[in-house]
């Protein structure tokens, strides 16, 4: 069993977010970057149990992007992943991304394709099914639960108001929700290991942007809390009716 | 043309979020000068026709067995025949649960620039920007796509469902249907439950309540609401509550009109996923809790005094 889990490389959330150049690049000067927390907590732990659950399950981890990028992919091996590949390029768009990661599961053949449902920061959803497109490869999003019997997976995914299950051969292209797996944090042991596993860089297969971001702004300060008397809860439900006319 | 992707509930009916892509790609036609239609895929219970009132002249039906369950490879393959055949230069599905499978696939099948998560109408004054969310509510980004065929995706609740008067005239699509590769053996819905993501209103809670066994007194308020019940991670985590309830940075992200949230801190993982609600109330007996530096309304007491109170006085709204 091969699985390539796509790692993406995220401000933390509580960075703050600001914009240079005329609010047209996001400012990285003070930020903090981690692994994707769905990247994280989700795909890449649920394909470390299903490695422990059989020794002979090989991960690859995937990421897109410049040198930067290397601490966190380290992080990702220490976690448990085997070997990782950069694609050495800077992302612009969701497409060059699913583009350069198609390429790489190309090459490596993989059985399971595994990735977060979202990233915190572009919040596109997008990148598991357009390499599901462009692999030609089913998708299940928004799996809560994956369970392998050979090749075959039993995936749950939400929908409006409650889940689906399916079953599916592989291979197939995963994104992974809550659900799917328990936060791990990384030990001593998976530290020293991921220092010595391989990261090899590729360079990166020639795409085009379909998309470019024109301007960044930021909403609009709120105006402060209004608060109520905790004895006098009918004055909020009168504020909530005529003022806010929410109810 | 404007294509709008029109998705189907397991029982037949349109969802709410697909009535909100209606409205939105019929004004968005209306912008751009020309005609809106939607694309039918799932059988559907009701009359199709009648969708002709939130502004779409024509209604493109594949009725396919095979089409019967959303199977995000085969339903992707369908549109693009049904973006060839009629023309669409633009096509707007929901960002919800099936938009946000389909939407990409169609994107990467076509070469056509889509925009996940907008929030308002294009720009199309001087090229095609749309506006999205982005860093988690915190900001957002006006995107442009520059591709011939155009693809955007609603957010759920960010755009306001509007009727008219007219009818559409449903029309056959022949499509070839592949068989799906993926097979749903099972759907659970939550039965008598709003869906979280459609919610107008929701309510939601904390650590604050100390247990399950108090989530009775906000199921109370809820169903006075009509609202959604949601909860934050450490109560999801703690299983409390099911994992489809927690809203925050890693559970769903939710935008309703109003969110109630009750014993919740407000860490700045939670207020990622509810940042972009309209309207929030937060009850808390910490008059600390950073929480209501994010509200519009709030209550500093025992929410199992409060809350009792709050369900009361809405009662008494009817």
């Amino acid at each position: 069993m091969k699985i390539l889990v796509c790692i993406s490389k995220t401000p933390d959330t509580t960075a703050k977010i600001a914009f240079t150049d005329n609010n047209t690049k996001f400012d990285t000067g003070s930020v903090q970057w981690i692994i994707n927390p769905n990247d994280e907590y989700y795909a890449l732990v649920r394909a470390i149990e299903l490695k422990e659950a059989d020794a002979s399950t090989v991960i690859h981890l995937v990421t897109v992007g410049a040198p930067d990028a290397d601490a966190i992919i380290r992080k990702a091996l220490a976690l448990g992943g085997d070997e990782a590949i950069r694609v050495n390029t800077e992302s612009q768009d969701s497409f060059t991304i699913a583009s350069q990661i198609a390429e790489v599961a190309k090459q490596g053949s993989y059985d399971l394709v595994f990735l977060g449902k979202e990233t915190i920061d572009y919040n596109g959803s997008c990148v598991g099914g357009m390499v599901a497109e462009l692999l030609d490869l089913p998708y299940i999003s928004l799996a809560t639960k994956f369970e392998l019997n050979g090749t075959t997976a039993t995936v749950t995914r939400e929908i409006e108001g409650g889940e689906e299950i399916c079953e599916v051969s592989l291979p197939v292209v995963v994104s992974c929700n809550k659900g799917m797996a328990e936060q791990r944090i990384p030990n001593m042991r998976g530290i020293m290991a991921a220092r010595t596993k391989p990261l090899k860089v590729v360079e990166p297969v020639a795409t085009e942007a379909l998309t470019s971001i024109a301007e960044f702004s930021l909403p609009p300060a709120k105006a402060g809390v209004k608060l109520v008397d905790a004895d006098n809860v009918a004055e909020l439900v009168r504020l909530l009716r005529e003022e806010a006319k929410v109810i | 043309m404007v294509l709008i992707f029109i998705d189907i509930a397991e029982d037949g009916n349109v969802k709410k979020s697909s009535l909100e892509a209606l409205t939105y790609g019929a004004q968005l036609a209306k912008q751009l000068g020309v005609e809106a239609q939607g694309v039918v895929l799932a059988p559907a219970t009701e009359d199709l026709s009648a969708l002709g009132k939130y502004g779409v002249s024509k209604i493109h039906q594949v009725k396919n067995d095979s089409l019967k369950y959303f199977d995000a490879q085969v339903y992707a393959k369908v549109l693009a025949q049904a973006v060839e055949q009629s023309g669409a230069t633009v096509v707007v599905f929901s960002n919800n649960t099936d938009g946000k499978a389909v939407a990409p696939r169609l994107s990467a099948r076509l070469k056509a620039g889509l925009v996940a998560g907008a929030v308002a109408l294009p720009e199309t004054s001087n090229g095609f920007a749309v506006k999205k969310s982005v860093f988690s509510g915190k900001a957002f980004a006006n995107v442009n796509i520059t591709t011939p065929v155009k693809i955007i995706s609603l957010n759920p609740n960010a755009f306001k469902i509007e009727e008219g008067t007219g009818t559409a005239e449903v029309v056959e699509l022949n499509a070839t249907v592949d068989a799906p590769k993926v097979k749903v053996t099972a759907v659970k819905k939550q039965s008598g439950e709003v869906p979280l993501a459609e919610a107008e209103i929701v309510v939601s809670g904390g650590r604050g309540l100390k247990g399950p066994e108090n989530w009775g007194i906000l199921e109370d308020l809820a169903r006075e609401l009509h609202a959604g019940l949601a909860c934050s991670r450490p109560v999801a985590d703690a299983h409390w509550r099911p994992h489809n309830e927690h809203v925050g940075q890693t559970g769903g992200a939710i935008a309703p009109n109003l969110y109630i949230a009750v014993g919740i801190s407000g860490a700045i993982q939670h207020l990622a996923g509810v940042n972009r609600s309209k309207v929030i109330v937060v009850i808390n007996k910490d008059a600390e809790a950073p929480f209501f530096k994010a509200a519009d309304y709030g209550i500093v007491g025992d929410l199992f005094e409060v809350l009792p109170k709050f369900t009361e006085a809405v009662k008494q709204l009817k």
